[in-house]
């Protein structure tokens, strides 16, 4: 890895190690009073490691300029990699909480294991570090090739993959030390928040000079989506972060919003972080390996612009669906209800335009089991997005909202259409970016898409009943105009559909098991494809790609 | 230069778009008709709510919308609406007396449905769903109370609670006689085994010695609150330790960990909590759970 670094690159990738290094010197002597010392330690640490890993290869032989003749790939590897070790990691910790619901005994009385802690400890892990890393990952490795350039150097990627993993390793540590901002989705206090600023601004910046690069007249549909989540990521965090620290020296913040307004900041930016981490981005990774994998030409050009502008537009004003019959003003949920119905519209549209594109090659998603992951997920696509439009309506959601359907439908998303569309393009993108044949075991990946299915679907439908029987259970009356049902009541009728989910969530993570496992022999088997040289660009297909007088 | 041809799919017989990405092309399908009868369809039924519903800001104000719906106005109304339908049995029971209202089966029909859930959601943590308490929280089932078992005496504790912030709290405290050295360890074990032989008459596994011994240490030391019969005094919330019903334990170890260490339960005002009506069925709610007999 270091030794296609240059002697300049090599010395700045110091430099910045060693600034990371003193930061985190400087926070382990501001916050020593405080568990903000120990991340200043772990920031220390990382850093130094950094420095002593590059030190250490500094004095290999320069790299030969034949290297840019090929895309830079070194670091959508360490991001597949780091992606999935988040996956088992992340997917382990929810189904621990799983079954903490099932039996509350299994926190072993420690602090750290709290439901509390854990919970947010397993979505970071799963969102950020599972998604994320797949996002930026797959992103480096379309962009270069869609665009027909590579990427402008070699520091800046290495920065933002390991800078945005530090922010992770932060986020988790920070929960299970009891750091926590209280806002979902946006739980790392202000320092770490501060440092994923940095990280996300230098990723648009890269992704726009590597665009400027392009050899390609016009952006792929890929490009759209990552571009679009990017940027949006980065608007949404700086504003529901707004915080003021007690001190330098403490972890603790307040936010800069109060009351109503605090809620509608944190679902404007919660709703959009579905929107845009867990949507757009997925979608360019869609929009690119299932195309490449079916071998087909996507179904409708004009399709993707209409959903991708439908997309980005309505999804911006849908948040406030989160606070209905709450203190936020019924014309802000009225909006909120009436643009995620008609989101629906251009989501489906994506759904359609993708799976419109098998159609010719549908004999390969019956005998290619990566193909059917990107498939199901489609489907699922598809299933989530009408599910959170009807959710969105007032009148279902009174009978939804604060109940385990809606923990149903993050799931059928989070795990149906977002992690089988990573499963899909990691396993399509293993073997063309270690230059192998196949997987070392395309069975190994038929077992993983049948537990991953199988999980998902005992997961969300335990989580349907258990939600709509408990949603039903608050709302009954008796004869005397009473509850009929007390909180307990409920608990006791959810607690078989709990063991369900959490068996579910186990052959979940038995199924990303088999990936780590399947991809490191990949990885490690050698067996060099004669018939890929995918890192290099491809020559120009005759009359297109060419820039044309007109355009 | 050669014409070029156009780039058309097999498959569907649709043209390409003409671009290509490292193999990935586009076809030109048009956008089906559906589609934009959906879009449509959405937006124009966006529109009618927005004409009917509160929806759009207009600086200070809002369109109020032509149903003039406003959401706290019907929380408001059915509230209402849900109080007037208990209207008929929940006058009676606020207003009549205790007595009055355990004699009409109709009414104890309602307090023993609504009262099963107001007791699961506010006092089962503590006294179990199953009202017979637990270890530290006494069981309610019993004809054993701290604070007085009649209706009123039990109304009353759920009003002020035991040692809580309320005003007018019950208070009660049993010293740590062996940990701030009151009685020194010997003395601690006789007057044990006293209380223990005085629930468990004719047990053969204390020494009458020790018990002799500690009745006299009972009588100096005890009896202000258990009383001379160590039978209680529901005025300081002290209990009977004559009966079997214990609430921290009536084993030999751990009437020793209660003298030794002392104890101090806490339960709180329900008084700004829940209302004087709710109070009401829990007290009856209890009440009728109370075993028969002694």
């Amino acid at each position: 890895m270091i030794a296609q670094l240059t002697l300049i690159e090599r010395q700045r990738a110091i430099l910045i190690s060693l600034a990371v290094t003193v930061c985190g010197g400087l926070i382990i002597i501001v916050g020593r009073d405080d568990v903000m010392g120990v991340h200043g330690a772990l920031i220390f640490l990382s850093g130094l490691l950094m420095i002593f890993r590059i030190g250490g290869s500094y004095y290999l032989p320069e790299p030969s300029g034949d290297r840019l003749a090929h895309y830079y790939d070194d670091p959508s590897k360490v991001g597949i990699i780091l992606s999935m070790a988040w996956a088992v990691i992340g997917l382990a910790v929810g189904d621990w909480v799983a079954w903490q619901l099932v039996d509350p005994d299994l926190t072993f009385g420690v602090g750290w294991s709290s439901f509390g802690r854990l919970r947010p400890a397993h979505t970071t892990s799963v969102i950020f570090g599972f998604g994320g890393n797949a996002l930026i990952a797959t992103s480096f490795y379309v962009m270069q090739r869609t665009s027909r350039a590579r990427l402008p150097d070699q520091v800046t990627p290495w920065f933002v993959v390991f800078g945005y993993n530090l922010f992770c390793l932060l986020a988790v540590t920070g929960y299970l030390m009891g750091i926590t901002q209280s806002k979902e989705y946006a739980e790392p206090e202000w320092y770490t928040d501060l440092w994923l600023v940095v990280v996300w601004v230098t990723y648009f910046v890269l992704y726009l000079r590597t665009l400027a690069r392009r050899k390609e007249p016009h952006i792929y549909v890929s490009n759209w989506y990552y571009m679009a989540f990017i940027l949006v990521v980065a608007i949404l965090h700086i504003v529901n972060n707004l915080a003021v620290p007690v001190s330098l020296g403490h972890s603790k913040s307040y936010s800069a919003f109060s009351g109503v307004q605090d809620a509608m900041t944190q679902w404007w930016y919660g709703h959009n972080a579905v929107a845009f981490f867990l949507t757009a981005g997925f979608l360019g990774m869609m929009y690119y390996f299932l195309p490449m994998r079916a071998g087909r030409p996507i179904f409708s050009y004009r399709m993707s612009i209409i959903s991708f502008w439908g997309i980005t537009f309505f999804y911006m004003w849908a948040g406030s669906h989160h606070l209905h019959y709450t203190a936020l003003p019924q014309w802000v949920q009225t909006l909120g209800m009436t643009f995620s119905l008609m989101l629906l519209i251009p989501s489906w549209a994506s759904a359609g335009n993708v799976l419109l594109t098998l159609n010719g090659a549908w004999d390969k998603v019956r005998d290619d089991a990566t193909l059917r992951f990107m498939m199901v997920a489609g489907v699922f696509y598809g299933l989530t997005t009408f599910e959170g439009s009807f959710m969105a309506i007032r009148s279902v959601n009174s009978l939804s909202h604060y109940t385990d359907w809606t923990i149903g439908h993050v799931h059928a998303g989070a795990l149906g259409w977002v992690a089988m569309i990573t499963f899909g393009s990691i396993y399509a993108c293993v073997p063309w970016l270690w230059k192998r044949e196949r997987m070392y075991s395309p069975g190994l990946v038929e077992a993983h898409f049948w537990l991953a299915l199988s999980g998902s679907v005992i997961y969300v439908f335990a989580m349907w009943n258990s939600g709509v029987v408990q949603g039903l259970m608050w709302r009954t009356y008796n004869e005397s105009g009473t509850l009929a049902y007390s909180f307990i009541d409920t608990l006791i009728a959810m607690h078989p559909y709990y063991i369900a989910r959490a068996v579910g969530g186990l052959l979940f993570l038995i199924g990303g098991c088999l990936g780590v496992y399947n991809i490191w022999m990949t990885i490690k088997v050698p067996g060099l494809s004669t018939n890929q040289a995918s890192d290099v660009p491809q020559p120009a297909a005759v009359g297109a790609g060419v820039l044309q007088a007109a355009e | 230069m050669a014409v070029e041809q156009p780039d058309r799919d097999s498959y569907t017989g649709y043209l390409t778009t003409g671009h290509e990405w490292s193999g990935l092309k586009e076809l030109d399908t048009p956008v089906p008709r559906v589609l934009y009868f959906f879009l449509t369809l959405a937006f124009l039924f966006s529109v009618g709510y927005w004409v009917l519903m509160p929806a759009w800001p207009l600086g200070v104000t809002y369109t109020r919308g032509l149903l003039g719906t406003d959401q706290r106005a019907l929380v408001k109304a059915s509230l209402q609406d849900a109080a007037l339908e208990r209207g008929v049995w929940s006058k009676r029971i606020e207003t009549e007396d205790f007595a009055a209202i355990q004699s009409d089966p109709k009414l104890m029909d309602v307090v023993r449905e609504t009262g099963r859930t107001l007791f699961g959601n506010n006092c089962a943590a503590c006294h179990g769903v199953d009202v017979k308490g637990g270890p530290g929280f006494p069981n309610l089932t019993t004809t054993s109370w701290l604070w007085g078992g009649k209706p009123e005496d039990i109304f009353n504790t759920i009003r002020v609670g035991v040692n809580s912030a309320h005003p007018d709290t019950h208070v009660s405290q049993m010293p740590a006689f062996g940990r701030d050295q009151m009685l020194a360890h010997k003395e601690e074990l006789d007057v044990v085994s006293y209380v223990y032989a005085l629930s468990h008459p004719g047990a053969k596994d204390v020494d009458p010695v020790k018990v002799e011994a500690g009745k006299a240490l009972f009588a100096a030391n005890c009896t202000a609150c258990h009383g001379p019969d160590a039978k209680g005094n529901p005025d300081v919330g002290a209990p009977n330790l004559t009966d079997r019903f214990w609430i921290y334990g009536g084993d030999f170890e751990t009437i020793d960990t209660t003298v030794w260490g002392g104890r101090q339960g806490h339960m709180p005002t329900w008084e700004s909590r829940l209302s004087k009506l709710d109070r009401k069925i829990l007290t009856l709610y209890v009440v009728d759970k109370r075993m028969p007999g002694p």
